[in-house]
């Protein structure tokens, strides 16, 4: 690591006011705020740009650098969130450590949020800015961590998005593990009949998954096998399971977690009986052997979904109604099929086609309302139709609820072992929905599946291969380098801590323990930088490094000293 | 001119400062009287922040993260909970809590994020400006404001609402769980005290007082203040200096 200095330095900050073209520079005046930053303390350097992150104003970063023998750097431009790893390589490439860098943000937060203020969007970047400054006076050069990358992956669940995984990952020459709980691969995929599109029978899919599963060279399946532990960090994971009753242990480099999602117990909805009353999922074998005698078939969607207790769309469900529904009607044209529904969702290039070959069969689709749920009664339907603004009973002798699909009820234990997020349904969290779609927060962690939300095959397979291609990036290194902004218990602190050990409780990541010598130790390659040790430390003593209090206290104190 | 309040909110990076950055993208219209320090995660937000920011008069602190269960870091906003609600209570005691205000805004509410802040801005502005802005803040508000950021660091109250969660949440060896009102109870009387017991350090700062002398002051029972003493005494924060026609001087150490 780099010394802690304690040493006064002198410091010489570089400001650099980008116009953005006229997205900041059309509505303030950046060069005078450029000439208020020059008499900030600290400032040695201070400029405008047409647009700080292009070439030229790079260059001109480190020109300045150079020039005025700067060691801080604060641009005030768009926002940290897009563009701070451009500036932070730029002044690295000048020769300064990147976290002498600081980001001001007058463009999302400021000028294109007070449109028609340009006055107070001027004070306020003012402020912003002379904030930065304080806060990059008081930083301190950091370094990367680095880790060793065991090349070795784990896949968990045995279904169609971890098949693919597992198969894309091994194919690409990692060693991986595919482990799963039940005693055969496949999941669900044993259960269904014909998979949408194209009507190809799921065994047809599962025997070409599994015939390439048990081809390739660097895949060791194990079955009947639990997770019971999870230890460790990116790169370096040691997983403990059971594998029927006997202790297996693992090391890999990371973990792609392909649990899938579980079937909603349709005991209580709409007078569920298993008999009449059956779930798509129930219907899925019956079609396979061939046992609908049905004439009058009445599928309800929607069934436990899209309400206050599962608010959630579960997005298979429509799909697998339309190809059951043109099953049914292949095989007897004759049979009445009638689907009642809130909203129909059939998107791309190919579902829709179902459902106009639906209608072209004949099939009735009726809209219900949310509150006015279908009635089920001895042998009718009975449900409003509000186009024909009354009620209509439909005459039914098997009744098909596409139930949704639900997030695998023990979730919450595999997210605490893997220090990963769950939301509020309890399905899987991603790091962020757009921008990192594969990722969990936790590095070397990856999702795929319906262990995010329910997903269909096609789906399932492409976010499988996604999940793999994510942690081959990580796999495809000998070494990695982890956030350098951690916590940490300076040397000059440790007369400051207690041992109280409220930070070990507090620590969400396990970062924090105490060691063989009886003192508090943070590890490094654990700690993601939330900070809240050092907020909960009772004497004080944690420092949160880029985050530092004294970095936070300057701020308020440029903002409200007077 | 009217009254234009001077506001501070502490977002954190992966949920409320990208709910904050979506407002602008959208370009959602709202005043600009807050300026915004970004944190990683709400839980970072130590009570001293907010405190030192009132201090020095400005009008209103606003803390946002991660809706509760969405934390990037799994349960910093639930860290961030209490610690607030501390020092909401701490400030209570001045009249300063309707000052701060926690919410959770996500990252794809860019239209809320422009909503609660106007809501802020109009709530401040309401409320007036804050008593230690200006040029001649009331001298004993601000010191009582000092005593609260000195009692919200110590170690006691610190130690208290960092096992706030797993005292109150989790079960002992004994599989007992403590009960949350009971909790409240104990930290409601910690608050108090150590606000007290704060004030007299504060009030020792320029010169030694007798108990008598620090009571007519603070305008505290002189009983409770020997109280204070003798726990302050025992934490070596005061001793005695003299004593002068049989009444003890207590100066801080």
């Amino acid at each position: 690591m780099v010394e802690e200095e304690k040493k006064e330095e002198d410091v010489r900050v570089g400001v650099f006011i980008c116009h953005c073209g006229s997205n900041i520079g059309g509505l303030i005046d950046c060069k005078g705020l450029a000439e208020y930053a020059g008499t900030l303390h600290g400032v040695a350097h201070s400029e405008d740009n047409l647009y700080t992150c292009s070439e030229t104003g790079l260059t001109a970063i480190k020109t300045a650098i150079k020039e005025n023998n700067l060691n801080r750097v604060v641009v005030a431009s768009c926002t940290p969130r897009t563009h701070e790893p451009l500036f932070r390589e730029c002044i690295s490439e000048a020769g300064l450590n990147p976290y002498l860098f600081n980001f001001v943000n007058i463009r999302d937060q400021c000028t294109w949020v007070h449109m028609k203020d340009p006055e107070g969007a001027y004070a306020k970047a003012a402020d912003l800015v002379k904030m930065g400054v304080a806060k990059a006076e008081k930083l301190k050069p950091l370094d990367m961590i680095k880790l060793d990358i065991n090349p070795i992956g784990l896949v968990i669940g045995g279904g169609v998005t971890g098949m693919s995984a597992a198969l894309n990952l091994s194919r690409q020459g990692f060693k991986t593990y595919l482990v799963e709980r039940d005693d055969r691969l496949g999941g669900r995929l044993n259960d269904l009949y014909k998979l949408f599109p194209h009507d190809i029978e799921a065994s047809v899919l599962l025997d070409k998954l599994i015939t390439n599963l048990n081809n390739s060279p660097n895949l060791e399946i194990l079955l009947s096998t639990k997770i019971t532990n999870i230890d460790g960090f990116v790169g370096n994971y040691e997983i403990e399971l059971l594998q029927n009753g006997k202790d297996v242990n693992l090391k890999v480099g990371i973990i792609i977690v392909a649990v899938g999602s579980s079937i909603l117990d349709p005991q209580g909805l709409f007078k569920y009986d298993g008999q009449k009353i059956i779930t798509q999922y129930e219907l899925e074998p019956k079609l396979k052997n061939k046992q609908i005698k049905a004439k009058e078939v009445v599928m309800i969607q929607c069934a436990g979904s899209r309400n206050d207790k599962r608010p959630y769309c579960s997005s298979v469900c429509c799909m697998t109604a339309l190809k059951n529904a043109l099953i049914i009607k292949e095989k007897n044209p004759e049979t009445h099929i009638s689907i009642l529904f809130r909203d129909l969702y059939t998107p791309g290039t190919e579902y829709e086609k179902y459902y106009r070959k639906a209608r072209e069969e004949g099939i009735l689709f009726i809209r219900y309302e949310e509150n006015r749920n279908p009635i089920v009664e001895e042998n009718h339907i009975r449900v409003y139709n509000e186009f024909m603004g009354e009620e209509m009973l439909i005459p039914y002798d098997l009744l098909v609820l596409s139930t949704p699909l639900v997030a695998n009820s023990d979730n919450k234990d595999l997210a605490q072992m893997l220090k990963v997020p769950t939301e509020s349904n309890n399905f899987f969290l991603e790091a962020h929905v757009k921008l990192r779609p594969s990722d969990f927060a936790t590095d070397g962690v990856f999702i795929g599946g319906s262990a995010k939300w329910p997903v269909d095959i096609t789906e399932s397979i492409a976010q499988g291969y996604s999940a793999a291609s994510r942690a081959s990036t990580i796999l495809s290194h000998k070494t990695i380098e982890v956030e350098g902004s951690t916590s940490n218990l300076p040397v000059y602190n440790k007369n400051l801590c207690t041992g109280c050990e409220i930070c070990v409780k507090v620590c969400p990541f396990h970062a924090i323990i105490k060691n063989e010598d009886d003192e508090i130790e943070i590890i490094e390659a654990l700690c993601k930088g939330c900070g809240v040790c050092g907020a909960t430390c009772t004497n004080q003593a944690i420092v949160i490094r880029h985050f530092t209090d004294d970095q936070i206290m300057s701020e308020i104190l440029a903002y409200g000293g007077k | 001119m009217s009254f234009e309040p001077k506001l501070l909110g502490f977002l954190c990076n992966w949920c409320s400062y990208a709910g904050a950055d979506l407002a602008g993208v959208s370009r959602i219209q709202y005043p600009p009287n807050m300026r915004v320090i970004r944190v990683m995660c709400s839980g970072r937000i130590d009570p001293k922040f907010i405190i030192q920011a009132l201090e020095l008069g400005i009008d209103g602190v606003y803390v946002m993260g991660c809706h509760l269960g969405d934390c990037h870091y799994l349960e910093g906003n639930y860290e961030a909970v209490m610690k607030f609600e501390m020092t909401q209570e701490f400030l209570k005691l001045v009249g300063l809590d309707d000052r701060i205000r926690l919410d959770w805004v996500s990252a794809s509410e860019g239209v809320r994020y422009g909503n609660v802040v106007s809501k802020f801005v109009n709530d401040i502005k309401e409320l007036g400006p804050s008593p230690l802005g200006g040029d001649s803040p009331d001298k004993e508000l601000i010191n009582k404001v000092r005593a609260i950021k000195l009692a919200a660091g110590s170690n006691r109250m610190r130690a208290l609402v960092g096992r706030e969660r797993k005292i109150t949440e989790e079960e002992n060896v004994y599989g007992e769980k403590y009960p949350l009102k009971k909790f409240k109870e104990i930290m409601s009387q910690a608050i108090k005290e150590e606000f007290d017991r704060h004030r007299i350090l504060i009030a020792l700062e320029d010169e030694s007082k007798s108990v008598k002398a620090l009571g007519s002051e603070l305008k505290i029972d002189p009983s409770i203040i020997l109280e204070h003493m003798l726990i302050l005494k025992s934490r070596a924060q005061v001793d005695f200096q003299e004593i002068i026609k049989n009444t003890p001087i207590y100066m801080k150490m």
